[in-house]
């Protein structure tokens, strides 16, 4: 997965993304924009589940089929890449 | 790297193109960025008609005159600026219109024998970026343009899918686009522009991507003195852009920085670039002058029109500063009351005098 789009991205503290690039913005809850900030900063999918799974009441396995879901969501806005 | 200060210039401006509304025209917001660049002297309004709103709005300008249509003619137009001449300086004219621009390029001897100076293009270079030209410089220079194909007669659309697939473009020379599915509507759209623009008109393939548009000064050797990208994002049904954002993109930038230099584009302009979903960048367009955004550019860190003003007057400007991606416009209209006597003084006289006597600019 690359996620070198994701570096260049201003993400604000209230879940508002500005790509800079293409001009294109974004609006994302508290848990996308927790995942964003941890892959703006390299943590690995493995990392970034635990770290949500420390924080929320949610089984392992749901979370890990959200998280495909968001990345695929990223994926097809051209924000990271296979 | 700085911003142009004019707060001790003593000179006259004139601008032409003061309509605001729902087709605006870069002349206020050019006079609004010099203004915030210091500039305490004169500017003069020039204008075609009685209904260009910047004539109305408080303190934008100190006088206005009233200007021939460029189709008019040299003679005319230069008997109309020795007119105004009498009643005031003006040191640099700043043309802000399509149509306008190519006069004050042949003019610019007879404006420079008048004390008025000038920051365009030659004539050659102007043409270059003619919409019917595009398709033929630029590619050589590594520079991508839709495929065009240029339509002289109406016979030439019979088989003009062979060439491009519909649906397609199809272009007025100067002005109106429009997206033609088949060839039905490709034979309306030919007939409805070629009434209004004449010919030729331009056939162009359909480039999927986002549209991306630039606001720059040439140096006339090359360079770029400032360059400015943007998106937009509210766009009107006339596709007018009402809003945007300006985008830090380096790929766009030198592709924007390509053009320039394969021009040698001397003074102002706006590119318009589409990045297709391939990744590739194609200009689309080029307009010889400040687009009606340019305030975004002030905005963003470059004064753009108070950089135009100095490099009329001749002097040395260094590249502007970075421009700070992010920035934002949002267009806001807003109602000007004025009394209909001034709406007269445009019609019947062709002049108005807000600040005459007391200023300092004043012959």
């Amino acid at each position: 997965m690359n996620t070198e789009q994701i570096k260049g991205l201003a993400i604000s503290d209230n879940g508002f993304i500005f790509d800079p690039t293409t001009g294109y913005s974004y609006n994302t809850n508290e848990l996308g924009f927790l995942i964003l900030k941890m892959l703006k900063d390299n943590h690995s999918k493995e990392a970034i589940i635990q770290n949500i799974l420390d924080e929320y009441d949610i089984s392992e396995d749901r979370l890990s089929l959200d998280f495909d879901h968001y990345i695929m969501q990223l994926t097809a806005l051209n924000l990271i890449e296979d | 790297m700085a911003n142009p200060n004019l707060s001790s210039l003593d000179i006259v401006i004139a601008v032409t193109g003061l309509k605001t509304g729902d087709n605006p025209q870069p002349g206020v917001p050019v006079i609004r960025s010099i203004r915030n660049a210091g500039f305490t002297g004169k500017i003069v309004g020039f204008v075609y008609d009685a209904m260009e709103s910047g004539i109305y709005a408080p303190d934008l300008v100190d006088m206005v005159f009233q200007m021939p249509y460029p189709s008019s003619g040299a003679e005319v137009f230069l008997s109309r600026l020795d007119y105004i001449l009498k009643h005031t300086r003006i040191d640099v004219i700043i043309p802000t219109l399509d149509a306008e621009v190519i006069i004050y390029i042949r003019l610019a001897n007879e404006l420079k024998q008048r004390g008025i100076h000038t920051y365009l293009p030659t004539e050659s270079n102007f043409h270059l970026r003619d919409k019917t030209k595009l398709a033929g410089f630029f590619p050589d220079k590594g520079i991508s343009v839709p495929e065009t194909v240029l339509l002289t007669e109406f016979s030439q659309l019979t088989d003009l899918e062979k060439k491009i697939p519909y649906p397609l473009i199809i272009k007025g020379r100067f002005y109106e686009a429009y997206k033609a599915e088949n060839q039905s509507e490709a034979h309306k759209y030919y007939r409805d522009i070629e009434q209004r623009w004449g010919l030729p008109l331009i056939a162009q393939k359909i480039i999927a991507g986002d549209e991306f548009n630039v606001v720059a000064i040439g140096d006339g050797m090359g360079g770029a003195i400032g360059l400015v990208p943007q998106r937009k994002l509210v766009i009107t049904d006339k596709g007018k852009g009402f809003g945007g954002v300006v985008v830090s993109n380096p790929a766009l930038d030198e592709f924007a920085k390509n053009i320039i230099s394969a021009l040698k584009w001397r003074g102002p302009c706006e590119l318009e670039i589409i990045k297709g979903f391939d990744n590739t960048l194609y200009l689309i367009e080029i307009n010889p002058r400040f687009p009606a955004w340019v305030r975004l550019a002030e905005g963003a860190g470059q004064n753009q029109p108070a950089a135009t003003v100095l490099l009329a007057m001749g002097h040395q400007v260094e590249p502007l500063p970075d421009y700070k991606a992010g920035t934002l416009f949002i267009r806001h209209a807003e109602d000007i009351i004025s009394d209909i006597s001034l709406m007269g003084e445009v019609t019947a006289l062709g002049e108005v005098y807000y600040h005459k006597g007391n200023d300092k600019n004043e012959q």
